[in-house]
């Protein structure tokens, strides 16, 4: 039985009827990993044993294995955020994702390569090693959680942990024909995320269907008392959106999404998917998200600032890799300056930059404010709809060493996936198509904030008259 | 130098007096194996977030009304950036912008001279704001060869940074402002105050202006006083060294400089013209949230009785001495045990004398501090009533109460043990008396001949008589009686 092939909920029943398949399941995937990795290298490290008590576990995730993006924190394994300037670093805890999963009675498959420190949208940046896009090994699996989507789409992982700050989870979704849900700003507990915007970031899930996405958040979602910005709102079971109906639900187009850049081939899957909502009974309307062409701006001033401090720790005092030199100011410049890759130095540059004295007030505060204009076009625009329908990048994945060298084309591939964390809001891309040479295309929806349940019920519907998200890749 | 006006303002930071550090669990206790206080929050490893520990809150805002400080509805931390070993995250968690206490003041007490005599005043120093902030870690560098040590317990203890008006005047202005400030920290039980161990820092702000000048002059920044002495003895000489500077033409360097306690001057550490840009900006992981204007009264009127207000009372409806009153107030555990005292029914005066005098120099000359006095109000009082009640005399009692320390029996006891107990018997005295006069007629006549204090030795031979425990104004009136 190819268990590698299944979904997080086909595991959990059969596990739940025979617990002794946990251990089936660990064999299957990690050969699956041993066949395929070597092509598309997503996983920084592999879990070689797992403790008996595993296979006993119980909870709604009891035997499945999840791979998690290597900047959040598992206690006793390293922790790297795929740079080298946390090489060694073993957390002393789990951060507070991990702990649920595990009360859950998932099991931590792995690690998943990323871009160095979230910084980027195709993985290349890591320290470490390139992801290849399954669909196209000569392409890139999208960024930051590069690592966690091709795993999940080369069916090495049956599903994964990433993180998003301006599209992280979604694009590389997009680019790997997955799902990858970025949930509400709060939603999710930040605690042992390795942080880069902190008002931004948020982890969530990135799996084969959009049913185990709602099984997964069910076990995420939730206050936690160790991250002051994790909301007390009740958690719902998230399943119970997937009610396979949308008659009624007003799905809102932004004019923006559908301008000068983006390519006609995305246009036409998401036109199609347009079709197909308007087959199932959803009225479709005409929104306008105004500030939109500011968003990536606003969110190089913001994201950067934050991350410019956020990175101040890593100093070689305390953990991770260290320069000894004669005397502190030495040891800080070279363990940094060769620790940190070319865009974690560039962000940390521009960041510190726009909080300096002279250039605050006309940089990082302005871009505060220009942010809440921002969020207030999402509110308004919920006033006229439940949900929005666009794309998730502006092409499908671009080929390994094509933007590498061009940051600001690198920056703007997520010009539509920024607003959502500039705005605090659920966004979630999955599997709309292909394009002529075969390539995932994903569509994005988005919705108020903690309305994933808008976001499941649509996502789910279309998944139920829809084959995109079952077509493999061909990895052989 | 009278031609200069010394303007001084002074920075003080003191650690609060909670349980857990301020945005995590662990133990602020002192003294602690390095590094067994801490946690992924406070060490800032990777992925840790901050909490705020509310406590905190709320003892900034008692001190606060306490220093009549106008309190922000709205509570917001920010970030201040900057590079160094003691500081895990990179950055300090403080309040720039948007501080939890405004504008406020305290009264000092100065002791001045007017035509000869004593004479105090009261001066208001402004308080300009009070802030929240994370301590940092401690670096040691004695007995380490190449490189320091670094210790977090310290990292993350919350601290309150009162800055203060450049109201200040005089070094002796300076200390009584420390003083005061201590005092009202001490009664709202805010923090331990004690610079030795650090819960108190203080960095003095000094310059020199010509006598009627507005404008202030350049000011410079002294660090390393570990003492308020100290900080008196640091200003002195910061004034009188940047007055000879001016008189002798030069210009005073804007900088910060270190008090040397053994050499007993200040001098260079860095220039504030280097001050670094410590890019403020809001902490994005902490919310900002509001106090109302209705939970600040709640605080405000859980707010204990001020040394302000403590004076007014023993001076007023007490009548204490000023001097008294100023002395028990200073001293909020003395004061405590003073009221005590008279609760259980025992004269103010009385009270007070004894607990200055005869409590404290017996607990000194033990080597007793006053918290761990063995004597308990209630005990004393047990004495004083005794004296109250003629049973014994003060003079007695004075022996009584270091036997009640050190032989732990009560008053009542000890008097009955030692047969202390005052002879009140007026027939037994007179016949005493009687002996006194007729062994001594040498002293009557000289009292008969006008000299009226001799009475004094013969109460003193009447009370050798006794054994002391006569009552001796009695023995007195006996003797007056007898000669008259």
């Amino acid at each position: 039985m190819d268990y590698f092939k299944l979904t997080v909920r086909e595991i959990s029943e059969a596990v739940q009827k025979n617990p002794a398949e946990g251990s089936s399941v660990l064999k299957s995937l990690a050969s699956r990993a041993e066949a395929v990795d070597p092509k598309v290298k997503a996983y920084l490290k592999i879990q070689k044993d797992f403790p008996d008590s595993e296979k006993s576990a119980k909870g709604p995730l009891a035997g499945v294995p999840i791979s998690i993006k290597d900047n959040i924190c598992t206690q006793g394994w390293e922790t790297t955020c795929a740079s080298k300037i946390l090489a060694g670093f073993i957390p002393p805890y789990d951060a507070t994702v991990v702990r649920k999963l595990k009360e859950a009675g998932a099991v931590i498959f792995g690690k998943c390569n990323m871009d160095e420190f979230a910084f980027g949208s195709s993985t290349e940046s890591s320290a470490y090693q390139k992801t290849a896009n399954p669909y196209d090994l000569s392409r890139v699996p999208g960024g930051s959680s590069g690592g966690s989507a091709a795993a999940v789409a080369a069916d090495e992982a049956i599903c994964s942990l990433g993180s998003d700050t301006g599209g992280s989870i979604r694009q590389p979704a997009s680019f790997c024909n997955v799902v990858g849900l970025k949930p509400t700003y709060g939603r999710v507990s930040r605690y042992g995320l390795i942080a880069f915007g902190s008002s931004l970031d948020q982890i969530g899930p990135i799996t084969k269907t959009v049913e185990d996405a709602a099984i997964l958040l069910n076990v995420l979602a939730g206050h936690d008392p160790l991250d002051s910005t994790s909301a007390n709102v009740p958690v719902p079971d998230y399943t119970k959106s997937l009610t396979n109906n949308v008659k009624g639900l007003r799905i809102g187009l932004p004019k923006e999404y559908f301008a000068k850049g983006l390519s006609p081939e995305v246009e036409k899957a998401i036109r199609n998917a347009v079709k197909t909502y308007q087959d199932l009974g959803a009225t479709i309307h005409d929104v306008t998200l105004p500030h939109t062409p500011y968003a990536v701006a606003v969110y190089y001033v913001v994201a950067v600032a934050e991350a410019s401090s956020n990175l101040g720790r890593f100093d070689g005092v305390r953990y991770g890799a260290r320069v000894e030199q004669s005397n502190l100011l030495d040891m800080y410049l070279e363990t940094r300056n060769q620790g940190f890759g070319a865009e974690a130095k560039r962000r940390i540059l521009l960041g510190t930059f726009v909080l300096s004295a002279g250039y605050y007030e006309a940089y990082y505060l302005k871009g505060l404010k220009v942010r809440t204009l921002i969020k207030n076009d999402f509110e308004e625009a919920f006033k006229k709809v439940d949900v929005i329908l666009g794309p998730t990048a502006p092409e499908p994945a671009f080929k390994i060493g094509e933007k590498s060298s061009d940051p600001l084309s690198m920056y703007l591939s997520d010009i539509y996936t920024i607003p959502a964390n500039l705005a605090g809001v659920p966004a979630m891309s999955l599997p709309a198509g292909f394009s002529g040479n075969d390539l995932p295309i994903g569509m994005q929806l988005t919705a108020k904030p903690f309305d994933e349940e808008t976001i499941f019920r649509a996502a789910g519907a279309f998944q139920m008259v829809t084959d995109f998200h079952k077509r493999k890749p061909q990895l052989g | 130098m009278t031609q200069f006006e010394p303007v001084i303002g002074l920075e003080v930071h003191v650690q609060l007096k909670t349980k857990s550090k301020i945005f995590c669990a662990c133990s602020t206790s002192f003294g602690s194996e390095p590094n067994s206080n801490t946690c992924p929050v406070c060490l800032g490893l990777p992925g840790s977030l901050p909490v705020l520990n509310r406590e905190v809150m709320n003892i900034a805002i008692k001190v606060g009304l306490a220093l009549n400080c106008k309190i922000a509805n709205k509570i917001k931390f920010d970030r201040k950036n900057y590079f160094y070993p003691d500081l895990p995250k990179a950055y300090q968690i403080s309040q720039y912008d948007m501080p939890v206490c405004g504008k406020g003041h305290l009264t000092i007490e100065l002791k001045t001279k007017k035509d000869g005599k004593d004479v105090t005043s009261e001066k208001k120093i402004g308080v300009t704001r009070a802030h929240l902030e994370e301590d940092a870690g401690k670096l040691i560098h004695e007995g380490v060869k190449d490189g320091s040590w670094v210790d977090y317990n310290r990292g993350g203890v919350p601290l309150l940074e009162i800055v203060s008006e450049p109201d200040i005047r005089s070094p002796e202005e300076a200390y009584e402002y420390l003083h005061s400030l201590k005092s009202i920290l001490q009664y709202l039980d805010a923090s331990e105050c004690n610079m030795e161990e650090g819960s108190l820092r203080c960095d003095a702000n000094v310059s020199i202006r010509p006598v009627g000048q507005e404008k202030f002059g350049t000011r410079t920044e002294i660090k390393n006083m570990n003492s308020f002495k100290a900080v008196q003895k640091a200003i002195q000489y910061e004034i009188e060294r940047q007055s000879r500077a001016v008189l002798a033409g030069e210009r005073i360097v804007q900088e910060t400089r270190l008090w040397n306690e053994a050499k007993g001057e200040t001098a260079t550490m860095r220039s504030k013209e280097e001050a670094h840009d410590y890019r403020y900006f809001p902490e994005p992981d902490l919310v900002p949230f509001t106090v109302t204007d209705e939970e600040i009264e709640k605080v405000r009127r859980e707010l204990p009785e001020l040394p302000e207000e403590r004076m007014q009372r023993y001076k007023n409806e007490i009548g204490l001495s000023e001097y008294i009153a100023a002395t028990l107030v200073a001293d909020k555990l003395l004061a405590d045990y003073f009221e005590n005292v008279v609760k259980e029914d025992i004269d103010p005066k009385l009270a007070s004398s004894w607990t200055l005098t005869e409590v404290t120099g017996c607990l000194h000359a033990r080597y007793i501090p006053f918290e761990k006095n063995p004597v308990s109000a209630k005990e004393l009082a047990g004495l004083l009533k005794l004296i109250e009640n003629n049973t014994i005399s003060g003079k007695i009692a004075k022996d009584v109460l270091p036997a009640m320390i050190d032989e732990k029996k009560s008053a009542e006891v000890i008097v009955k043990e030692k047969n202390l107990v005052q002879v009140t018997d007026t027939k037994a005295i007179e016949e005493i008396a009687k002996r006194v006069i007729s062994a001594n007629p040498k002293v009557v006549e000289q009292f008969k001949g006008g000299k009226t204090q001799s009475i004094g030795f013969l109460v003193g031979q009447l009370m050798k008589e006794t054994g002391g425990k006569a009552n001796p104004k009695i023995a007195n009136e006996i003797l007056t009686k007898l000669l008259s």
